[in-house]
């Protein structure tokens, strides 16, 4: 639920404000930026970045442009890229990490306890593949949906209704 | 407008996500504050993405709030106002061109970060190209370690027939005696119910006694549907039976899908 007067509120840099959006959306932030960068403690570094320039920066958000749930997920996305591309990160890890998110799910097995872990297991069993690759392109790896359909070699309006249709059964299971 | 229609377009999931333009996206916000039907259908995608990202984290991480405050605190710090009073036509002249040069540095500066955008995006691509051809390259070895064993002359094959549950399916078993490897091509198994799995048993008849040798897993995922498992057994026979998620520490001989004895050398 997107609380506009909580934003406003951290527009006009109210702490308290920030503290309650820390609480509301580092969970998920840090398992965006954990899916691109795959190491807790540099996964941990990028989220502190992020948090800091969600402060520094709270008044470039517009609701005219989109969610602010979209926005601060692009903010993690393109912190955690840079990372990636960075020479020290890049020297330091080999290619030994895991694919996507499924990947990661798959060989968790504790989840956060504001997890719905039974939803997302039955989750996992139903996903189908092209899914997997939709929404890890779409939404952990911030892919547009051009570039999605020319990366998955479909066409365009197939990239808006399949994942349309993936993230409906996210829903379903997911929320109940 | 028909609000279903645009609902069910998809284009909600993609503004969540933020895969569309600016100008799209702007679009749905505009629609999104005229109709609370889309707002409520864009909130719940969201919790339900949200979700998902929250279960790929490895823990809540609320303890670095008070990290990030810290060095929010130390930054206010350093930033004090100064105050001083100087008011001439210079001044304000300074001031203009400097509001000049910020507009003009802007616009660089926002190029700047369009170029980066599209070279990250391309160097993400890259990567993943990168690992594809990998993929492909272990595949194929792959394929070509499976040819060697089927060749190899201490491999016997034996054809499992279908039973039964299910008359029409059929398996095979290569089995390398030497290596204590067994290959199942189970490209004949119908794909299991959901919360079942195959089980592979090896058999020996006198006494008649079944030991499992291992599951089929991830059957659906598997696209050339053989699964190397490991036999040190004196098999006599092999069969596969359907059993609940995990195995079974016995055959549920009615579920015996195909059946097949090792034919004497």
């Amino acid at each position: 639920m997107q609380q506009d007067g909580l934003i406003q509120e951290l527009q006009n840099g109210n702490e308290r404000a920030f503290e309650r959006i820390y609480q509301l959306y580092s969970e998920s932030t840090y398992g965006i930026i954990f899916a691109i960068v795959k190491d807790e403690k540099v996964a941990e570094e990028i989220l502190q970045d992020v948090y800091m320039k969600i402060w520094n920066n709270a008044s470039s958000y517009d609701s005219d442009k989109g969610r602010f749930f979209t926005w601060i997920l692009n903010i993690a996305r393109n912190a955690s890229i840079d990372k990636l591309r960075s020479k020290d990160f890049k020297n330091k890890r080999q290619n030994l990490q895991p694919d996507n998110f499924v990947d990661i799910l798959e060989t968790r097995t504790n989840y956060a306890a504001a997890t719905d872990a039974i939803g997302i297991k039955k989750f996992l069993n139903a996903i189908e593949p092209v899914c997997k690759k939709l929404i890890d392109l779409l939404f952990f790896q911030g892919f547009t949906q051009k570039e999605t359909a020319e990366e998955l070699k479909m066409p365009l309006g197939t990239v808006k209704t399949k994942n349309r249709a993936c993230i409906k059964s996210l829903r379903e299971l997911v929320l109940e | 407008m028909d609000l279903h229609e645009y609902i069910s377009s998809g284009i909600l999931e993609l503004y969540v996500c933020g895969a569309l333009s600016e100008e799209e996206s702007r679009e749905v916000s505009r629609e999104l504050k005229k109709h609370p039907e889309i707002r409520e259908e864009v909130e719940e995608i969201e919790k339900a993405l949200s979700q998902l990202a929250v279960s790929v984290a490895p823990y809540n991480p609320e303890s670095l709030l008070a990290s990030i405050k810290s060095k929010i605190a130390a930054k206010k710090e350093k930033t004090v106002p100064l105050h001083r009073k100087t008011s001439s036509i210079f001044t304000y002249m300074g001031w203009a061109a400097s509001l000049l040069l910020l507009i003009g540095l802007f616009f660089l500066f926002n190029q700047n970060n369009d170029l980066r955008e599209a070279l990250k995006r391309e160097q993400t691509r890259n990567a993943q190209m990168e690992q594809q051809i990998a993929d492909a390259r272990e595949n194929a070895e792959r394929a070509e370690e499976l040819l060697a064993i089927i060749r190899d002359r201490n491999t016997t094959r034996i054809q499992l027939a279908g039973q039964a549950v299910a008359p029409d399916s059929y398996a095979t078993v290569f089995w390398n005696i030497d290596a204590n490897q067994a290959f199942i091509d189970a490209q004949g198994l119908p794909e299991p119910p959901r919360g079942k799995v195959y089980q592979v048993w090896s058999l020996t008849v006198q006494p008649l006694r079944p030991t499992s040798i291992g599951l089929l897993s991830d059957f659906a995922e598997d696209e050339n549907k053989v699964f190397q498992l490991r036999n040190a057994n004196n098999s006599e026979a092999f069969g596969i039976t359907l059993e609940p998620e995990g195995g079974s520490e016995t055959p549920t001989m009615d579920q015996l899908y195909v059946m097949g004895t090792v034919g004497t050398p």
